[in-house]
């Protein structure tokens, strides 16, 4: 059985979750809206990565999306704990008044 | 079937990324965020890789997600510093932002445009197979294997100092301690 759906649907899919994750970033000013975003535009280009290693027929991409998922892992904990800091110091997340370091 | 599964489930990705992006709350981004990952993992076994779907479901939606909701509970966000966010010129940026994401798609749009795709051709039982792709991991993949399991250490051990609450110097909150002589 041949597959239906073409792989360029895919990766338009892809590039769409792609802008609106940009889109999310720049306008959002909630420190953890942003790094929702981020994820958001990990995830397609790991929908794109899957995509190329099906039309390929090797599965490098698959173990590329498991990296980048280990890693995506350790962004977070990372980061949610870098504002957990802040929070402290700041009592606000929100990126308009965390302007310690912006010239 | 399949193509009406593929428009199912891109549409319910898109729809709630969209809903990410655009909700105030960040609790129902964080919610809406699982259904996009949901789809997206939908695709993933679509496109032949199981263990990538289901790796999605477990680490994404189960731990990172749930770590997003921890953190946002944890800070306690009152809606007053949400509404000072809306700064004069807010809508602006927002404009500007679809812009350059609109200007971003057609980008990557053109550049498929001009590429050629091969036709995929029926899954075999060697691409979806769990054991082939472990063999790959294990071997050939090794070293990044290990490096991973290294940059997760590094990244447990610094997100539990940056997070620790460091000692007041006044005595409100500082342990108390045993009477003298007490047996532990």
């Amino acid at each position: 059985m041949t597959p239906a759906v073409p792989v360029s649907w895919y990766l338009l899919l892809a590039a769409t979750l792609f802008a609106i994750g940009v889109v999310g970033a720049l306008t959002r000013r909630n420190g953890i809206s942003i790094f929702l975003s981020i994820e958001l535009m990990l995830n397609a280009a790991n929908l794109t990565l899957i995509a190329y290693s099906r039309m390929l027929d090797v599965h490098t991409g698959q173990l590329v999306v498991f990296f980048v998922l280990a890693v995506a892992a350790a962004e977070a904990a990372v980061g949610l704990a870098l504002f957990i800091a802040v929070f402290r110091q700041r009592h606000t997340i929100d990126l308009n008044r965390i302007n310690l370091m912006r010239w | 079937m399949e193509t009406l599964t593929f428009l199912v489930f891109a549409a319910l990705a898109l729809g709630s990324a969209l809903v990410v992006v655009s909700h105030k709350n960040p609790v129902y981004s964080t919610i809406s965020l699982v259904v996009t990952l949901f789809a997206v993992a939908v695709l993933f076994v679509m496109l032949g890789a199981p263990f990538v779907g289901v790796l999605q479901v477990l680490i994404y939606t189960g731990a990172i997600v749930v770590l997003f909701l921890f953190v946002i509970m944890l800070l306690n966000l009152q809606p007053r510093s949400r509404d000072e966010s809306r700064l004069a010129g807010q809508g602006l940026q927002v404009v500007g932002a679809v812009i350059g994401g609109l200007i971003l798609w057609f980008l990557i749009f053109f550049a498929f445009a001009n590429s050629s795709f091969a036709a995929l051709k029926p899954l075999t039982a060697e691409m979806v197979s769990l054991k082939t792709l472990a063999r790959d991991l294990f071997t050939e993949y090794l070293l990044p294997f290990e490096i991973v399991g290294l940059l997760l250490l590094v990244a447990v051990i610094g997100a539990t100092v940056v997070a620790r609450k460091v000692p007041q110097a006044d005595a409100t909150t500082s342990y108390q301690k045993p009477p003298e002589g007490s047996e532990p």
